[in-house]
């Protein structure tokens, strides 16, 4: 029977954080896909998003941006561009819905494109798709379950998703459609792909609440207390790793770890892993194959005493 | 019992709710579960008051606290970021509800404290930073506050 499923080759959109202190998951996403027979073609000459900066500056100048990476993606012939940041995610897919919806980001977007000399992008080319989407529609819990090599069986899993991932709804419209589609309220895509990979997920109460990450330096004990609370609570539900999907919010739950144990002398111990260094070595990568070793904390130990990596 | 009235003493609550014994849990769940309903209300009131209105007595879905989030993001996006843990507050305080006398209880109200706990600290730390602007999923600009004290006018756009 002829593979049906998508994305099996779509254009891959890094982001800025995946090129420094997100670069486990850069490694992770790309030894996973290669791993399960997918394709990513990294984007030529891309920009950054904008990410929360340019935003808060000039809102139109961060839609121009990322309709930039949009414009790239439609140029090298795609149709699907992957993003596996979700601050990466959310500017892409909110570029998307203001070119849409907003005529004065159209009119920006045609003046600065027409200034930089590319093509202008125009909403409705291209579906912007997360690192989870792409793992769950290009392979599915099935297929996953059947190259399993190394199962995460006895691993008890938070799944961390962080604020961006589901908000705001309106820029995710394929969100919230029912059956196999993802949750806002509940995002699963996550727990779906590591339960699949043999994990005990925990019902997990803060799995989209906010890790203060944008203010980590301009509120960092704020941003202590934020993360050291979403630890403990992972910790109460009896996990053992809390999974994440967004380079920012796991380089804050790395770092405010170590700065609440420093700090507030409140150690925690629940390892913090990228849901794909996970799947990687379920799937038999190695861990520095997933760059475990290029994490903050050092979970080497603890993963050796499940028998992975 | 009386719910506490600032959002550092919500804080403080959450805490010694967190190192409470389970027996001292269970032995007072149904009022425990309704007072962590009740901190939740106070740290949404809290901020809406903070910010020149008048704190709703409607309920949402059969719960002020959800109300008082609808009334809170309306015009501010940035509060989506707190919808799901005001859900989550809501969602424990039924746990507990629905069966008090479970063995899970005392669990479900240590885990009912951390989301209320989040809530204040998300939100309290939103009171102390909000002049600044939201770096965060509906951020709004800086801009706006210098020109028109964070109206929801759009801004002018900057030449590039």
């Amino acid at each position: 029977m002829a593979d049906t499923k998508k994305y099996k080759k779509v254009a891959y959109y890094p982001g800025c954080a995946l090129e420094g202190s997100g670069h486990a998951y850069n490694r992770s996403t790309k030894a996973v896909g290669k791993e399960l027979g997918l394709e990513l073609v990294e984007l030529d000459n891309w920009n950054c998003c904008g990410a929360m900066e340019v935003k808060n500056i000039d809102p139109k100048i961060q839609t121009y941006l990322s309709a930039r990476n949009l414009s790239i993606t439609e140029e090298m012939g795609f149709d699907t561009v992957m993003a596996p940041c979700n601050g990466c995610y959310h500017n892409l897919k909110k570029a998307e819905y203001d070119l849409g919806h907003d005529a004065k980001s159209v009119e920006v977007n045609h003046r600065l494109s027409e200034k930089a000399g590319h093509g202008e992008y125009k909403a409705g080319k291209i579906e912007t798709i997360h690192a989870l989407d792409w793992i769950k529609e290009a392979v599915g819990e099935e297929e996953i379950a059947r190259r399993v090599k190394n199962s995460l069986k006895g691993l008890k899993v938070a799944n961390y998703y962080g604020c961006m991932y589901t908000r705001p709804r309106h820029i995710f419209p394929e969100k919230d459609k029912g059956p196999g589609t993802e949750s806002t309220s509940k995002p699963h895509f996550m727990d779906d792909i590591l339960a699949a990979a043999g994990a005990q997920n925990v019902d997990f109460p803060l799995k989209t609440a906010c890790c203060g990450g944008a203010h980590t330096l301009s509120d960092s004990d704020t941003s202590t207390k934020l993360v050291l609370n979403i630890l403990t609570a992972a910790e109460a539900c009896g996990a053992d790793v809390v999974a994440t999907e967004c380079p920012t919010c796991h380089t804050g739950l790395e770092m405010h770890q170590i700065r609440a144990e420093k700090v507030l002398g409140r150690k925690t111990n629940v390892k913090i892993l990228y849901f794909t260094q996970l799947l990687g070595m379920a799937l038999g990568l190695s861990s520095s194959k997933v760059g475990v070793q290029e994490n903050f904390s050092d979970s080497k130990a603890f993963l050796k005493s499940k028998g992975l990596g | 019992m009386t719910a506490p009235l600032s959002i550092d003493a919500v804080e403080a609550r959450c805490d010694t709710l967190l190192a409470a014994p389970d027996a001292t849990l269970a032995a007072s769940a149904p009022a425990l579960a309704d007072e962590l309903l009740a901190m939740g209300e106070v740290i949404l009131d809290t901020w809406i008051t903070a910010k020149g209105d008048v704190p709703t007595e409607d309920t949402t879905e059969g719960f002020r606290l959800l109300a008082l989030h609808r009334q809170a993001a309306r015009g501010n996006a940035s509060f989506n970021a707190c919808r799901e843990t005001c859900r989550e507050v809501v969602y424990h305080h039924n746990l507990v509800r629905l069966d008090p006398t479970s063995a899970d209880a005392p669990r479900n109200i240590r885990l009912g404290a951390m989301v209320v706990r989040h809530l204040t600290l998300f939100i309290g730390g939103k009171l102390q930073v909000d002049g600044l602007g939201d770096f965060c999923c509906s951020s709004r600009p800086i801009r706006q506050a210098d020109t028109s004290n964070f109206s929801t006018e759009p801004v002018k756009v900057m030449e590039a």
